[in-house]
């Protein structure tokens, strides 16, 4: 038994990794060889409640700029780019994300995990993100591009849900993008194919939300921000597909034997808490120790909704595929709910995950993340008394990331943690006696 | 009599002092008369008109408003009409009012408009969503559905129905206003030596703060005194403004950017109040007509975004058409929909050689010597190219 265990957990990097590196390789190639050798079509996608679904059935290419530009920046490449973009006359205020991915549209399209192709489709999902309509606006421009403006509303009534006329509107809009496809292509809708890509969705969202229901264990098989981001990309680019179903039976597996084994992805896990905002991509590492040395691990965290929110009960519906997909959109990311469904999101998070502490990773490069999270802080620690932290940062311009400050905010946050904890124990200890 | 020189200098005060006031004065006149804030750019004001209330444009705090607590809600690098606004609220300036809507105009100000929920329970927060899809045949019935809703919402807030005859009347009410307000902008753009920017702006901006019908008559007045004027055109370059279509920028500033040597000929400020190209059909379904004006009959903005024509070949056949020398951009600090847009522009602008500047403001600003030195150079090197 003792085997057993030792050698999963020295595979353990090994597995659900490797997987991820060789099936993100694999899509990385098909588009280096749709840019260089015309293999394929692309599609440009936005992530925010993405319909990847309906690219996978005309097997197009889904081409996510956010995840280009956030390659750059996790190999610490980024830079030259932002630049760039900057010299063209974007402005230091503007989102770096854009920035990153104009400048290296603009140039040859080289980078050191694939070429990017043209698009031969600028499918702008807007989805919460006003940046999206600007960002693919401008792409359009600079290739003279075909853009499609497909419009979500955005949750705005009192019942958090989208209305009717919403649905349909939707509905209506992925029947034009289907249009469009079938034009691209040369080839009618297969239905039936359709409904088997949805089911596949349906099958992921159910793993994925299984595994994000095991961070509600003591200590937590793996950290929901830091570790999470390993799976969002096979979610984006791969949902709908026999690969992305495979990378999620494994991760699954993998993950639920860490809780059978009850280790976690630190030696001792001090503090639990929920993260709210995208990571600083240029400074993970640096960041994540920041957290470790103290035994926190972030239990819930909601970046890792973007693309969809599944741990509350949707799953795509095969035998509906696009109203589903419009529910997707509308409805099941954290982009497209209200800011103040987002507070109620985290509070889910708080008292379900069972977690000491928020904290709050404001990034200058996205409003939608960022701009009013003071007044989120605020409710937390006055409303709920959840001890809150916010430190701010960016999550592409290197420039913005203040490590010695954010260092000291850190520890101060978590060595008040500890003593409060210490009292309680006392107190406890000392009514107990 | 009035002259019109008296009426605008009397409100150029009470705007720069407290932009609100005379919203307020007039609540304070009609305690029973409902109102309901519309924040920037864009607002159906006839459906809140149609239900009885009076819709009133919240259009930020000016430069004499300390802003105290809303920085601890929003960050330092967000723009300073969502933080002035916040800090109207917080400071019970804003107490006047019944109801406020908010737009999906950028993130920041979407994001308010759940702040104002949380932290003023007893004011009523609406919120459209305008479409961005401008092609497909599904949008105008949406967007006929989003109205409707509103509708509803307002009908309850004021506790009458909207009939059609009561939003046809209001329709054309406001078409009247904006007619006014296009002969008002004529001037300008004609002869610009004849109504200076900050007298268009006061009188443009008054009418977002009174009943349209008072706007209305206090235009007629001063319209006619306008075309009387006989001034000699001075020796300034003449440009169009761009960019400030949301947060407004600082009486002095536009003062100041005039003195410095321009004309502007025409601009997008209070956009939102003047948003409409043409009359709006009342006939048969008004609000069918409602809808499909913003679709078809709405001006460009860095906030509505229509694929079928890029926005920089609007902002060049304006500056054709008013015949202007240069373009200036005076976009809000920190504002991402303004900013992008001026990418697009810089380079539609440099491949027709037509010159431009752009500067940055901030509604909170009060020292306005460096724009106003960057306008002069600017406007010293195309008089003596
Ligand atoms: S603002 Fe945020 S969501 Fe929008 S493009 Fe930038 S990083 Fe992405
Ligand atoms: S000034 Fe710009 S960023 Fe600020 S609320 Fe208005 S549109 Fe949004």
């Amino acid at each position: 038994m003792a085997e057993v265990a030792v050698a999963a957990k020295s595979t353990y990097q090994g597995q659900m990794h490797l997987l991820q590196k060789e099936m993100m390789g694999r899509y990385f190639e098909r588009m280096t060889r749709a840019a260089e050798q015309g293999d394929g079509k692309a599609v440009y996608m936005l992530i925010s409640g993405n319909p990847v679904e309906l690219i996978q059935a005309f097997d197009l290419i889904p081409v996510y700029p956010e995840i280009d530009a956030l390659q750059l920046a996790a190999k610490k490449s980024a830079l030259p780019f932002i630049l760039k973009a900057e010299e063209l006359g974007y402005s230091m205020d503007n989102c770096a994300y854009v920035k990153a991915d104009v400048g290296l549209f603009l140039g040859d399209r080289k980078t050191p995990f694939a070429t990017i192709p043209l698009p031969s489709l600028i499918l702008c999902n807007y989805v919460g993100c006003n940046v999206y309509l600007q960002w693919f606006e401008h792409l359009a421009e600079y290739c003279n591009g075909q853009l499609y403006n497909l419009d979500i509303p955005f949750l705005r009534d009192p019942s958090g849900q989208p209305s009717p006329e919403d649905i349909t509107y939707v509905v209506r809009q992925l029947e034009e993008v289907i249009e469009i496809c079938e034009k691209l292509t040369g080839k009618k809708l297969d239905y039936a194919r359709l409904k088997q890509i949805v089911s596949r969705s349906s099958e992921t969202g159910e793993m994925w939300s299984r595994i994000k229901g095991l961070t509600k264990n003591i200590p937590s098989p793996f950290d929901a921000y830091f570790d999470s981001v390993t799976m969002m990309a096979p979610l984006y680019c791969l949902r709908g597909t026999e690969d992305g179903v495979r990378f999620f039976e494994t991760a699954l597996k993998e993950m639920e034997e860490k809780v059978k084994m009850g280790t976690g992805p630190l030696p001792e896990e001090r503090f639990r808490f929920i993260i709210e905002g995208p990571p600083p991509w240029p400074y993970l590492r640096t960041f994540r120790d920041m957290f470790a040395k103290w035994g926190a691990v972030a239990v819930a965290s909601t970046y890792s909704t973007v693309g969809g929110l599944w741990e509350f009960g949707f799953r795509h519906d095969a035998n509906h595929p696009l109203e589903s997909i419009a529910q997707h959109m509308l409805q099941w990311n954290v982009t497209n709910r209200n800011f103040l469904q987002r507070y109620q999101q985290i509070r889910r998070y708080v008292e379900e995950w069972h977690a000491d502490a928020l904290v709050i990773h404001s990034v200058k490069s996205c409003r939608l993340f960022s701009a009013g999270q003071g007044d989120m802080r605020e409710y937390f620690t006055k409303e709920l008394n959840v001890p809150t932290l916010l430190v701010e940062s960016d999550l592409e311009d290197p420039r913005y990331f203040s490590e010695a400050q954010l260092k000291n905010r850190i520890d101060a946050f978590f060595e008040s943690l500890e003593h409060k904890k210490m009292v309680r124990a006392g107190a406890e200890a000392g009514g107990a006696a | 009599m009035t002259t019109v020189e008296n009426l605008i200098s009397r409100y150029r005060e009470s705007l720069e002092d407290a932009p609100l006031q005379i919203a307020a004065d007039y609540k304070q006149q009609h305690p029973h008369q409902k109102l309901v804030g519309c924040y920037p750019v864009y607002t159906p004001v006839e459906l809140i008109h149609a239900s009885g209330m009076l819709p009133v444009g919240v259009i930020g705090a000016g430069n004499r408003l300390e802003i105290a607590h809303a920085d601890s809600r929003f960050q330092s690098f967000v723009c300073s009409i969502v933080k002035s606004t916040l800090e109207l609220g917080l400071t019970d300036k804003l107490n006047f009012l019944d109801g406020i809507v908010f737009h999906s105009i950028c993130d920041p100000a979407r994001n308010l408009g759940s702040v104002f929920k949380r932290n003023f329970p007893n004011l009523m927060v609406e919120y459209i969503h305008f479409p961005q899809n401008m092609t497909s045949t599904h949008t105008l019935d949406y967007l006929v559905a989003e109205y409707r809703r509103l509708a509803a919402s307002y009908e309850q807030l004021s506790g009458k129905k909207i009939t059609d005859e009561a939003l046809q009347n209001s329709i054309a009410l406001y078409n009247e206003q904006r007619r006014l307000l296009r002969e008002l902008y004529a001037i300008r753009r004609e002869t610009p030596q004849n109504l200076s920017t900050v007298e268009c702006y006061v009188l443009t901006r008054i009418g977002t703060l009174l009943p349209p019908d008072e706007h209305i008559a206090i235009l007629r007045e001063a319209l006619p005194q306008l075309h009387r004027r006989d001034e000699k055109p001075k020796d300034r370059i003449k440009v169009v403004l761009e960019g400030s279509f949301c947060e407004q920028p600082p009486i002095e500033l536009l003062d100041g950017l005039e003195s410095a040597g321009c004309y502007i000929l025409d601009d997008d400020i209070l956009t939102g109040w003047r948003w409409f190209t043409d009359d709006i059909p009342v006939d048969n379904d008004p609000l069918r007509n409602l809808a499909d004006a913003y679709l078809n009959q709405s001006v460009y903005s860095g906030v509505k975004h229509d694929t079928r024509e890029p926005k920089s070949k609007h902002l060049i056949d304006k500056f054709k058409e008013t015949g202007a020398a240069a373009v200036l951009i005076l976009a809000a600090k920190f504002c991402e929909p303004a900013l992008f847009d001026y990418a697009l522009y810089k380079r539609a602008l440099e491949k027709e050689s037509i010159p431009h500047l752009c500067l940055e403001f901030e509604e909170k600003m009060w020292i306005f010597d460096k724009a106003r030195t960057e306008v002069e150079t600017f406007v010293e090197s195309m008089l003596f190219d």
